[in-house]
Formats: structure tokens, sequence, C-alpha cells
């Protein structure tokens, strides 16, 4: 592909090596299991992989957006659980306080997320809210010089993990009597902070996801994220956070997708029926073609999303259509693999089943596939086509 | 000291390899190429003696096609100084033909020590390590499964039926490794954005100086058929005989 360099290349052969020794033999068990991919996030760690898009400077690779892609896509090819902890932790944990944080949130923050040590997470959504900040119920109250915060935040992806977490509350209403938003960094052992149980899921059933709990939890001002100024504006930053998240998520269906293809293409050229192998067959055939058209186009608005963002340019309704097609086209590709595989797709040793439970979350995290659709809808009213 | 890791580009292992048409030259279909696993075992163990200072650099030798800068790069990412690449025009060059080349290298570069997988996957010669220590006229120990280098000696371990040999190599010396020397590092991002700014030569190899000739590349033959004993409950007595007297399975 020719938007790859040299380096993309190199990064992309490391995560296959690492996937291929310590996530892929896994992925089956944890999926069954539900256990958090401690194994992989280590080894990930370890070679600079928690932190591909964070400065050097805060103890990152200080490499590009894209080559956080590849390594998600290269990543949920075989494991989406994994996938998406990592997707969670880079764009959610920690790019919030690498974007917005201050010099020294960062400096007292970013490292320990950037090298793998501590994982990071990130909470929005509540029982009766997500994209619209103006339901959020949480409350954080000023009290001297903390706040004190009550309320709950649920599907917080690595919540019970994460040494560190990003949430908002309402600390105000202004003049119109709007509610007024902050964002806050709470951290693990902080008294009042508390872990909900395990979610069950359809898929995605490895990473972990909670209702985190806040009873009179008190934080100092000094975690309001980007300091003091920012008391009352945090909700504009997160869905800025979203924006970047997307190409996360977009990167995460697509490599559901790739992995579908990858186990459903060998499949038709060794089984035979009616005298030959079924890729033979136009029904077949053409579910191939369909998938790997998809998966290509999907492939290209990721990383095209992505090089923008790196090039500072605006992306963000460049990245809800990365997310919006390559979400739909895990969903579809991994269908059309169970498909073309018969009774061996929808048995789990075959593992298309579980791509296809896993993809189905790439529609609904970090923005719905409504919601992009409405994001683009907007941006389409508001600054024309740009073509 | 210098060490000389000799390195060899071949087919995955998932590839799939077949005779072309005209039978002169194989067909890799899929699959990606990979350093060959041995010499993997080589770089990583020599990687390891240039972190604890025993050496002093660490250079990749590569004769192979010009797309080979891939492997080299990465293991300039897993932690070799420097690369360097032979680039080989030639459509065959025996083993021995590959040993001038590679000893013609390793002594412009003034390394003490060589280091290789005992065998490449691809060819399976497993001679070109023995043959760059005759072109060097140096010493030689292969299928090392231990390697340690200390006051101008190699210590080597080899597995043999019952014991393990232990040798005192002096240097300079060609050792050839086996598996269970070192496990390979993957390379880190810090690795790859290190290997960017490592020199890496391409030079064109010299023409190669065959004693042997490529005749053809045959297909393997034909599995045979497969054969019906007899049906159902009946048929385990001559299905036992035949695992047991023709196919030697039981």
């Amino acid at each position: 592909m020719l938007y790859l360099q040299e380096q993309h290349l190199m990064i992309r052969q490391t995560v296959r090596d690492v996937v291929a020794k310590v996530v892929a033999p896994k992925a089956r068990e944890i999926d069954e299991t539900c256990a958090f991919p401690w194994d992989a996030v280590k080894a990930l760690g370890e070679l600079g992989l928690l932190g591909v898009p964070v400065p050097e400077k805060y103890g990152g690779a200080g490499m590009d957006n894209l080559s956080n892609s590849i390594l998600i896509e290269e990543v949920a090819r075989h494991c989406g659980s994994t996938a998406l902890t990592i997707a969670a932790h880079v764009g959610l944990g920690t790019y919030p306080i690498l974007a917005f944080g201050t010099e020294e949130q960062k400096m007292r923050w970013i490292p320990q997320l950037a090298s793998g040590q501590a994982i990071g997470a990130f909470g929005l959504t509540e029982p009766d809210a997500g994209s619209d900040a103006q339901a959020t119920k949480t409350t954080a109250v000023r009290d001297g010089n903390e706040f004190v915060v009550n309320g709950a935040k649920m599907y917080c992806t690595n919540g019970s993990y994460a040494s560190t977490i990003v949430f908002t509350a309402v600390t105000g209403t202004d003049a119109a009597g709007r509610k007024q938003i902050t964002a806050f960094v709470v951290e693990k052992g902080t008294p009042g902070l508390v872990q909900g149980k395990l979610e069950k899921k359809l898929g995605m059933r490895a990473s972990d996801t909670r209702m985190i709990h806040f009873e009179d939890c008190r934080i100092p001002v000094a975690n309001v994220l980007g300091g003091e100024v920012q008391i009352g504006v945090g909700f504009k930053k997160f869905m800025q956070t979203l924006d970047g998240g997307r190409i996360s998520i977009g990167a995460l269906g697509l490599g559901i997708a790739q992995g579908a293809l990858d186990r459903a293409l060998p499949y038709a050229q060794q089984r035979r029926a009616f005298g030959g192998p079924i890729s033979d067959l136009q029904g077949v055939a053409f579910k191939l073609a369909d998938m790997a058209t998809w998966i290509e186009g999907a492939r290209h608005l990721v990383y095209h999303a992505a090089m923008l963002k790196d090039a500072d340019q605006p992306f963000a309704r460049q990245a809800s259509m990365a997310k919006l097609f390559a979400s739909e086209v895990g969903t579809k590709a991994s269908d059309m693999a169970i498909q073309v595989m018969g009774g061996y797709g929808f048995v789990r040793e075959y593992d298309v089943e579980r791509l296809y439970r896993d993809a189905k979350l790439c529609e609904i995290g970090e923005g719905t596939s409504e919601i992009q659709r409405m994001v683009i809808g907007r941006s389409l009213v508001k600054d024309g086509c740009g073509f | 000291m210098h060490i000389a890791v000799l390195m060899k580009r071949v087919p995955e292992t998932t590839a799939r390899v077949r005779p072309a048409a005209g039978g002169r030259s194989v067909e890799v279909q899929g699959g990606e190429t990979i350093i060959s696993t041995y010499d993997e075992i080589a770089l990583e163990r020599a990687i390891q003696l240039r972190e604890a200072g025993v050496a002093t650099k660490l250079t990749v030798v590569c004769l192979g096609a010009a797309e080979a800068t891939k492997e080299v790069r990465k293991a300039l990412a897993m932690g070799a100084d420097e690369g360097l690449l032979l680039v080989d025009a030639e459509p065959f060059r025996d083993p021995a033909s590959a040993a001038e080349v590679l000893a013609g290298a390793v002594k412009d570069l003034g390394a003490q020590l060589v280091i290789c997988g005992w065998k490449a996957l691809d060819d399976d010669s497993a001679v070109v390590g023995g043959c760059v220590a005759a072109r060097l006229g140096w010493a030689y120990a292969s299928f090392a499964t231990k390697l340690d280098v200390a006051g101008g000696t190699a210590t080597v371990h080899r597995e043999m039926e019952g014991a393990t040999e232990v040798l005192a190599v002096a240097l300079p010396a060609v050792i050839t490794v086996q598996k269970g020397l070192a496990e390979p590092r993957f390379a880190s991002l810090k690795g790859i954005m290190a290997a960017k700014k490592k020199p890496l030569v391409e030079k064109p190899a010299p023409a190669a100086s065959n004693a042997s000739a490529l005749d053809a590349y045959l297909p393997p033959p034909d599995r045979p058929p497969g054969r019906i004993v007899g049906e159902g409950v009946a048929a385990v007595a001559e299905l036992v005989r035949v695992l047991k007297e023709e196919v030697h399975a039981l």
C-alpha cells in the first residue's frame, strides 16, 4: 500500500511477530474465560507499543497515528479484546491527558501510561447519558482545594485495571441554565472510587468493561484536566478525544474484517464440493470478492484519516467516516466468513464466530454508527461536501 | 571484538514453494520472507554479547536479493550496529561460492567471530558456515546450543547422544548455532526508530564461481493413492496389520 513507509512496514512486522507468539495463541481461551490479556499488555508495553503516538519526551515512541492504527488492526486480526484494550488505553486513557493536560499533569501520568507500566481508562457514558452531554448526572462540587464527586460511569473499558481514569462531571450551570461540564483525572485507590462488577458481554469478552461509582470521592483541584482555567469547559475536549479514538475503532473493525477473510479464503480454497474447491463456485467467490473490496475501502479510509491527523489537518469528518464504514465492514465481513465456512464457521474452534461477536462492539463504542452519521451529516450541512 | 552474523532471507515456513514452469527456478506462493530461523538465533546471541560488552561491534552480512534490505533492517532494529547486503544477481549460486563471497566480506570487515545458523531454512545445504571457516582458515564449531566468549576463546556446547560436548575454541572462529541457543527478541519501536539511522551498505556481490550447476527443480513425487482395506469391523485386523507392517505407524 502506497501510504506505508519503511518504518510502518517494520512496525507491522514486529506487531505480527508478537501477535503470533503472545496474542493469537490465547485469543480463544480469554474469550471464553473473560480473563484480561495481561501477557499481551506486558509484551506490547515492553516493546513500546502501548505509547506509539506519544512523544518521546513523555516516554512514548514518538511515532504517528498511522502506526498506531496499524498496531490495532494487526492485533484485531486475531484478538478483538486485546485490540480494544490497547485502543482504549491509548486513545481514551492517554490521549486526553496528552492533548489537554498541563505540562505537570503530562509529566505526572503519561510516562507510566506510554511505557505500559500503567493502564489508562476513560469514563463518559452514564446509565442515562452517552453522547448527549446535557444529560450528564455525575456531579463534582468544589470544597476548598478539592471536588467532591458523586455519580456513576458505565461501560468503562479497562475500568478496574486503570491507574488513571479520565472522566466528566457537572460542575455548575451557565447563565442560560446549561450544565457546565469539567474533565477530571481520578487515580486508582482514591477513597470513594468504587468498581462495579465485570459486565458479561456478547463479544470483546476479555476486555475489562465495568461500571465505576463515585461515592463522595474527593479529587484534588490539581486533577482538573488542563488546570483550574478549564473548569466548566471539559465536554468539548472529550468530544475532540473521541474524534481521534474513532480512527482506532475503525482500525479495530478493519482488523476484524481482515481476520475474517484470512480464515474464509484458505477454507474456501481447500473445501471441495461438486468436483472442485468451493472458491471456484460463483456464489462463494462473489462473497470473497465483496469482503476483500470492503476491506480495501475501509483500509483507505482508516489510514487516510490517521494521516490527516498526523498532518494536523481537520480530520473529524474523515474519522467518523472511517469508523462508520470500517465498523460495519467488520460485522458484514465476519458474518459473511461464517456463511462461507458453514458449520465450521458457526463453531468456536474456527474463530470466525468470535470475530463476528467482537465486531459488533465497533458499531457501538465511541459513538454508535448513528452518531457517526449525525456527525458526518452535520459537517456536510455546515461545511459542504468539501470536494 | 567485532562479530559478524551471516544471515539469509528465506520464505516463511507457511509459504507454498514449488518448481516454476521450466523447472529452473522455484515459485513461492503466499507468505512473507523472514530471516532464516537459525540465523536469527545467531543474531540474538550476538546482540546479547554486544549488550554485555563482550563485543564492541556487530555487523550483519546478508547475501541475497535486493529486497533483503527488509530483513537486514529488521536485524538493525533488533540491535545490530551495521548491515551489509551483498546484492546477488545470480540465478543460482552453490554453497561453496556463497561461502567464498561471505568469507571475503568478513575479512574486509575485520571481524574476529562469525556466528550463523547451522543451515538455511530453504535449501538445507548446511555447509556454508563450515566453508566460510575453511576459506578464512579459522577455527570452526557447529551446532552450538550455548555460546560464551571470554579472553579470546569461545566456549561452545554441543548436544550429543547422551552427553554435552564442551569445546574451547580459539578466536578467530566461525560458530554455527542450533535451536535452543537463544530466543530471538522482537524488534522494539525504539529499535525500529534507531535502525533508520544505522548504516546499511548495499554492494553488488561478485559473480558466482560455482563448482556445481543447477540442472532442474523436480516436483515432489505424487502421494501414493489411498487403499480401502475392507468395510466395518471386519477391516480392523487388516488395518492393524497394514499400519504395523507396511507403514510402521504402530
